[in-house]
């Protein structure tokens, strides 16, 4: 129903798929991919703080050059916690499992995901591998780095690697599902007339990275039993000492890791596309060249896995076509910028918040994204490996990219998801807040891995603490620009405006429907007729 | 633009007859048994992929160790080996004979093949255990954790007649490595040795675990089948079952020469 | 309108032909599963034999025949949609990329040599 022109105060539909059943067991047995969503939704924002409270920690004692606060040791297991949170906990289902669950069924004009009882059995499979997680964590945590490069994940540290490990290879079950779901729910459930060249770009986007979640997972799977049985059974896959070879351990491990950050950022990259053409109120500029350099993202990340390696002792010959590959690897990721941009010139770009975040993406990614350049050309990443630039540059595209585009989407998809708005103003001060402190926190990390700081060190030379302290101030800051929305978005379900069918007037299916939608997504089958994002192209309403 | 309609207008069945087994979100049968069976086929992918980073390590192994990888394999037993990929080739062709029944809605045959596989996999299983109980006796268990130990390393007798063919590499250190130091030599040989065994214990025991698995399905496949739930309309769950049947096999059909017949003929007998 | 006798086509699934595909008949099986046997008896028989490099090889490649005859003909693949073939090629393909290009940086670390 158009919103445009009327005055008439939108109210919240009397049935919907979070009053349809009451009561714990209608939640925990749900089958409806929408309360599936809800699940994960809340299961990652704790992993979220949970990874945050460990960045305190360790920007704490990064304030000063001494290691005063932790013991060596300790600042190890700092960020090797921090690292496995963010990354297997909460940056690996974000996008996907919350916002993907729930609107990929809807933007397809399905009933539901195809396998819906898998996709409860892969939230349940997340919170088993949550459970191994925080046994290992109140059991001492560990202290390899969340890359558990043997042999000293093996063979030397007394820390409980086997629990993580297992922990994390659950965790990887449970994306796979999703993968699956995904893939084949992207074949077989479309709605009548919406056909490959009609699917929403968050669509194809999600597809993209279940393609990596189902063909590199399982090679991570298979390296962390492999981990494990060498560290129980003193066998020596890995360990030198045993006849094994470490390298061997970061090639199998890389294979998937590499590809990891794509499932990480591609889904992100999706909610962009979204964003972009509702708030610019213009059709997306090359929706082919977006939609292939998905796909070309997936399969182009599955050939540069050892430019994690080059100094580990892989040869030389084989680091120059990694490096190489590399180089390729971000043409496609540069063409989805380059089309965002072209979207928004002539477009009537409005700022609400999703589209603060959005911008933000474009600008912080490409940064992150340039920086990988850098690391991807040996003769600079002789000097630059494992030092503050590295971890820069992937918080530059992690968070400044990945968190940016899920906070950008939740904000985006909010009102479907609950009936309500989130307070416009509270909103756009904490988006202002988390861009600053985000730079504050990590520009500065640039300079000093430049200047030779290394990375996992929790004591420095003296001369790198002002930039330290910037840093550590950044993240004071980035720390409010995350919780402000944990605030708002919660006193919303409550208080927030009601939101009506599509407050921000955009095309899609999910617009077409109630927020909240009912449970089976649809009162009618929708039947799809016009190419996708058709902005501007009737005057008046411009919607239906 | 989108437009609303009553009808979806996917296939022609759009009567409201309805398959006790149809789920909710689906539109027809049709729908719903080419998700299912692509959605297995998609799980497939994932197994390939785990079991594939296992035999990748085991090909870089392979080349970089080739003579203990040879000792290793020549001491495991090659006819028991063939035997269990014939038993398994057979109970192939009985699970395919069972979807071959199960479409036909000939329910005594369903039954009566899928029994059949399950025999004959519990036939493989029992097989493998034998063999893992001859490595246990040869103390080829890698590892000091489980058992004897392995060779010299946790206090297997070296002179025992058991060892055979590693007995030899270490007894005659002079191919392999510096000859002016045996014991470092024999030593590095053993401890290659025990990598091969370690891959040996984690591909068929990967293996046998997809297969514990494997029976475990086929029972619940039976049991439903013995209730007559499958015919020509809906046998999806037999086809899929057969599906991951077979793809344990084909791990197989490549665990058997990869493992059991490395440099076969110099040992011939 | 226009419009919706487009979309009635099947543009909006990917047909599955699985379930109207044709099954091998009971005689087909049979005679794979003699291939099969056969093939795993060549496979035994060869290995006693010397043939140098090309023991693996040769192994290897009827392990590859036995696979793609259990893949067509007992899973069907030779009577379903082009998807699933799709399906499977890219698990073998990708496959290929884990083990080729970690075999490449291990088998060229002699070509190279860094003083």
């Amino acid at each position: 129903m158009s919103t445009a022109v009327t005055t008439v105060k939108p109210v919240m539909p009397a049935k919907h798929y979070l009053n349809d059943n009451y009561g714990i067991r209608s939640w925990l047995l749900t089958k409806d991919h929408k309360r599936i969503a809800v699940l994960y939704l809340v299961s990652i924002t704790f992993f979220f703080f949970l990874g945050g409270i460990f960045a305190a920690l360790i920007r704490l004692e990064l304030l000063t050059p001494q290691g005063d606060l932790f013991q060596s040791d300790t600042y190890n297991k700092l960020f090797t916690m921090h690292g496995v949170n963010m990354i297997f906990f909460f940056l690996i289902p974000s996008v996907p499992a919350v916002l993907g669950n729930f609107i990929l069924p809807i933007m397809l004009g399905a009933k539901d995901l195809a396998f819906p009882k898998i996709n409860l059995m892969s939230w349940y499979i997340f919170i088993i591998a949550a459970l191994f997680s925080l046994a290992a964590l109140v059991s001492g945590g560990v202290d390899t780095g969340w890359t558990f490069y043997t042999p000293l994940s093996t063979g030397y540290v007394r820390t409980n690697v086997i629990v993580m490990a297992v922990g994390i290879l659950i965790a990887g079950f449970s994306s796979i599902f999703t993968g699956l779901n995904f893939i084949v729910t992207v074949h077989r459930m479309r709605a009548p007339g919406m056909t490959w060249g009609r699917l929403p770009l968050f669509v194809w986007a999600n597809y993209a990275a279940s393609l990596i979640m189902i063909l590199g997972t399982p090679v991570i799977a298979i390296t962390l039993i492999l981990v494990a049985l060498e560290r129980g059974f003193h066998i020596g896959i890995f360990d030198p000492k045993l006849g094994g070879d470490p390298v061997l351990f970061q090639h199998m491990f890389w294979f998937y890791s590499h590809p990891a950050v794509y499932i990480m950022i591609l889904p992100g990259m999706g909610v962009i596309s979204e964003v972009v053409t509702c708030f610019s109120r213009k059709r997306v500029f090359g929706y082919s060249f977006i939609a292939f350099s998905s796909v070309a993202i997936a399969v182009f990340g599955f050939v540069v896995w050892a430019h994690h390696m080059f100094v580990a002792g892989i040869s030389q010959y084989s680091a120059m076509v990694f490096s190489l590959l590399s180089f390729a690897v971000a043409i496609p990721s540069a063409v989805k910028v380059f089309n965002w941009t072209a979207t928004m010139y002539k477009g009537s770009v409005t700022l609400e918040t999703p589209m603060l975040y959005a911008l933000a993406f474009i600008g912080l990614f490409t940064i992150g994204g340039l920086t990988g350049l850098f690391l991807a050309a040996l003769g600079m990443d002789v000097h630059i490996h494992d030092t503050y630039f590295v971890v820069a540059h992937f918080h530059y595209v992690m968070v400044g990219g990945m968190v940016t585009a899920y906070i950008g989407g939740l904000h985006f998809w909010w009102p479907k998801m609950t009936g309500r708005m989130y307070p416009e103003a509270p909103a756009k001060l904490a988006a202002l807040i988390t861009f600053i402190g985000f730079n504050l926190t990590f520009f500065p990390q640039f300079i000093l891995g430049y200047l030779g700081m290394p990375r996992r060190y929790h004591s420095y030379p003296e001369e790198f603490q002002v930039l330290n302290v910037l840093s550590s101030a950044g993240a004071s800051v980035l720390a409010v620009g995350f919780l402000l929305p944990l605030i708002y978005f919660l006193w919303s379900l409550k208080y927030g405006e009601v939101a009506g069918d599509n407050p921000w007037n955009a095309t899609g299916l999910e617009w077409t429907t109630t927020s909240p939608p009912p449970t089976h997504n649809f009162h009618e089958v929708p039947v799809v007729t016009e190419e996708p994002y058709a902005y501007g192209e009737e005057e008046g309403s411009g919607v239906h | 633009m989108v437009k609303r309609r009553d009808l979806v207008s996917t296939n022609q069945t759009t009567t409201t007859e309805h398959h006790p087994a149809l789920a909710h979100h689906f539109d027809n049968m049709e729908q719903q048994q080419g998700a299912s069976t692509f959605g297995m086929w998609v799980f497939m992918l994932t197994e390939i992929m785990m079991f594939g980073g296992l035999f990748a390590a085991y090909l870089i192994y392979r080349l970089k160790y080739y003579d203990a990888f040879k000792a290793g394999s020549t001491s495991i037993s090659v006819s028991w080996g063939f035997a269990n990929t014939l038993v398994l080739i057979a109970s192939s062709l009985t699970m395919a004979l069972a979807v071959w029944a199960a479409q036909r809605g000939d329910r005594k045959k369903q039954v009566t093949f899928l029994i059949l596989t399950m025999i004959l996999g519990a036939v493989f299983l029992g097989v493998k255990a034998k063999e893992y109980k001859d490595k246990w006796e040869e103390c080829h268990i890698p590892g000091h954790v489980i058992g004897k130990g392995f060779n010299t390393w946790g206090g297997c007798d070296v002179n025992n007649p058991k060892l055979g063919n590693i007995a030899d590499e270490m007894r005659d250190p002079k191919e392999h490595g510096d000859p002016s130091i045996p014991e470092v030599s024999a030593i590095q040989t053993a401890k290659q040795t025990e990598i091969f065994f370690s891959f040996y214990f984690a591909m068929t025991g990967l293996h046998a675990f997809h297969m514990v698995i494997g029976l475990g399905l086929l029972t619940w496949l039976t049991l439903r089948a013995r209730s007559g739930e499958f015919g020509p309309a809906y046998y999806t769950p037999v086809e899929l079952g057969g599906l991951y049947w077979h793809f344990v096999d084909i791990v197989w059909i490549y665990l058997f020469p990869l493992l059991y017949l490395i440099s076969r003929h110099q040992h011939h007998g | 309108m226009a419009n919706q006798m487009q979309s009635h086509s099947s543009q909006a699934q990917d047909h599955s032909k699985s379930s109207e595909h044709a099954h091998p008949t009971l005689g087909l099986y049979f005679t794979i599963f003699g291939a099969l046997i056969v093939g795993t008896c060549m496979t035994w028989a060869i290995a006693f034999v010397d043939l140098g490099a090309f023991n693996p090889v040769v192994a290897l490649a009827i392990a590859c025949i036995k696979a793609t005859l259990v893949i067509l003909y007992f899973m069907h693949v030779r009577y379903s949609d082009r998807m699933t073939m799709v399906t499977v090629a890219a698990g073998f393909f990708w496959l290929l990329i884990l083990i080729t290009l970690s075999l490449s940086d291990y088998l060229s670390r002699s070509l190279i040599t860094v003083h």
